[in-house]
């Protein structure tokens, strides 16, 4: 298990002080993907050192896996009461993997060497290192590569790379850090099937930090969503991404869903965004009930009103849907307001963006 | 061969033995001040790549005091510093002439330059890598030896080829604290006898080995860009 609590790191600038983590509590049960989403600046990276003590926060109580209760004061951290020293946080290290961006192999080791970097001197034999060496690129798919230099490789490959090395030392716990932003949207989706693999086959436990929504949707169970260092949103992905309460949280989800174009086409006053009066232009998201019912054609049949679809987009997290349609709704006054009451009823949530008979 | 040498440059056939003394001279204090001021040189330059801000060892007091040092006997051009160097060559080594009295001058005179180079060189290790080796729990030692050393090795032996090659000119300046070497053979058996011959020939040997040397550099260098100079195969 991982659990943070009241985590708080703040960085000395000369251009003064910066509060990268500010109060943060969250927990990752075992097995889990947890996934931390917010703009560059947020603190997520901050938040992910201080996990494996790359960063020593000021203050807070964290527990990583066997490593429980290590508190921080004052930048320093004690476990079962004494200091912990360099040697004891390598020590710990050994037991979390991390990736990163820019995967950061040595290029001038080849795959087996870079994969072979934990495991040499720790008292393991050559045998041993070659075997598990072995064992690590069939499960990430590379045995071909072996003996490459990692200027060989495409990007997604140098991640696999970097995923095998991370998890050469059989740590129960994977940090991964934007391991996807500098992919193409392909070796992105290999290594986010790759990941919830491992995820499910090793139960290894996976934290996640990104800035892309679609990495979140894709295998983050839960998610946590970060503003100036802060966690303004928890829960799971479904309950998040589908009632979002923060503003941010609402923001990241009109960027990753086609629905979010709606806003600027109404702002750009576009053909398809003109009413007559009496029309109204509606955002209908529907809930896990209304999915696989025929709501809008009964809808249209009931009140003789006429849903024209501007966009629409339905996706499932979880086996959850999500998402909705936005389009033009048109009739006679009571019977477009009758079917927006039917409609809600039905378990759709309706949401008015603009109104003809205002215009 | 021989009637050739003898025909283009006499003087320096009638002083061969004393050419052959002054090569080996300067081969001396090549190798040996050179090896010295590696060995010197590249543990200063570790020590200023890591203990400077946001090094993997910061420490604000070794820096500042090695950083000083270096800047300070930077700053002194060679030819003062053999002499200010007198005593304490003489003190260490028992004696401050000969090529055994050029030893230490040329030491203090490379390490300052090379621990800069060393630094710059280490300096272009991308931070993510070292951050990656932390992760995997490499202290100290193996952050320096696995991977700074390592990874910036084609950068190190270009600073190493820069290196030796202002040694070079180094040696035949320690010709002035009698030395010998090939400086001093060009300026008193070449110049101030006025055998310009013996002053061509020290030139087209100086310049055949600086450029041998770089060359061995540049190839080196480039035989260790993202790959080991080594490497064993495990298909």
């Amino acid at each position: 298990m991982i659990e943070v609590s009241h985590l708080k790191k703040t960085y000395h600038l000369k251009s003064g002080d910066v509060t990268a983590i500010d109060d943060v509590s969250l927990r990752v049960e075992d097995g889990s993907i947890y996934g931390v989403i917010g703009y560059s600046g947020a603190g997520k990276s901050s938040l992910v050192r201080c996990l494996n003590l790359l960063e020593i926060p000021d203050e807070g109580v964290l527990t990583m896996g066997e490593y429980r209760d290590i508190e921080i004061r004052n930048g320093e951290p004690y476990y079962q009461g004494k200091r912990m020293d360099t040697r004891q946080q390598n020590e710990m290290r050994r037991g979390i993997g991390m990736i990163f961006q820019h995967f950061n192999l040595l290029e001038r080791s080849t795959v087996y060497d870079n994969i072979a970097y934990p495991l040499k001197y720790t008292g393991r034999s050559r045998e041993e290192i070659r075997a598990r060496v072995t064992e690590l690129l069939e499960l990430v798919d590379l045995m071909d590569k072996i003996d490459v230099f990692p200027s060989q490789l495409s990007g997604g490959q140098k991640q696999r790379v970097a995923i095998a090395r991370a998890l050469a030392a059989n740590p129960k716990i994977l940090l991964s850090d934007e391991a996807t932003s500098a992919l193409d949207p392909d070796a992105t989706e290999s290594i986010l099937n790759l990941l919830k693999n491992l995820n499910r086959r090793l139960g290894i436990t996976i934290v996640l930090i990104t800035h892309e929504m679609a990495v979140i949707k894709t295998i983050a169970d839960r998610v946590a969503v970060m503003e100036n260092g802060k966690i303004v949103e928890e829960g799971s992905v479904y309950e998040v991404f589908s009632n979002p309460q923060a503003e941010i949280t609402k923001k990241f989800i009109n960027s990753s869903s086609p629905l979010g174009k709606i806003e600027r086409m109404i702002a750009e006053d576009s053909d398809f965004t003109r009413l007559n009066p009496g029309e109204k232009l509606v955002k209908l998201i529907f809930q896990k009930e209304s999915v696989g019912e025929p709501v809008l054609t009964v809808t249209a049949r009931r009140f003789g009103v006429t849903l024209n679809i501007i966009l629409a987009n339905v996706e499932y997290l979880h086996g959850n849907p999500f998402g909705g349609t936005i389009g033009v709704l048109s009739g006679k006054p009571e019977d477009v307001e009758a079917a927006i009451r039917f409609l809600e009823e039905s378990h759709v949530k309706v949401e008015v963006l603009k109104d003809g008979s205002l215009d | 061969m021989e009637a050739w040498i003898k025909e283009i440059a006499p003087n320096l056939y009638t002083y061969r033995a004393k050419f052959f003394t002054a090569c080996s001279a300067t081969v001396e204090m090549f190798w040996k001040a050179g090896l010295i001021a590696f060995v010197i040189g590249l543990f200063f330059g570790v020590l200023l790549v890591i203990t400077k801000k946001d090094g993997i060892r910061q420490n604000r007091v070794v820096y500042q005091i090695t950083n000083l040092i270096i800047n300070i006997f930077r700053s002194i051009p060679f030819i003062i510093l053999l002499i200010f160097l007198i005593p304490l060559t003489r003190a260490l080594v028992g004696t401050a002439i000969g090529v055994k009295g050029a030893i230490l001058p040329l030491v203090f005179g490379t390490v300052p330059f090379y621990s800069r180079q060393v630094e710059v060189a280490l300096s272009g290790v991308e931070e993510g890598k070292i951050e990656a080796a932390r992760s995997m729990g490499s202290g100290t030692l193996g952050l320096i030896f696995r991977v700074y050393l390592h990874e910036a090795l084609p950068d190190l032996i270009r600073v190493t080829t820069v290196t030796a090659i202002s040694l070079i000119g180094l040696t035949t300046m320690a010709g002035a604290v009698g030395a010998g070497g090939i400086g001093s053979f060009a300026i008193n058996y070449g110049q101030n006898q006025n055998h310009s011959d013996i002053v061509n020939v020290c030139v087209a040997v100086l310049l055949a080995v600086t450029f041998v040397l770089q060359s061995l550099g540049n190839a080196l260098a480039k035989r260790t860009t993202n790959r080991s100079l080594f490497s064993v195969r495990h298909k």
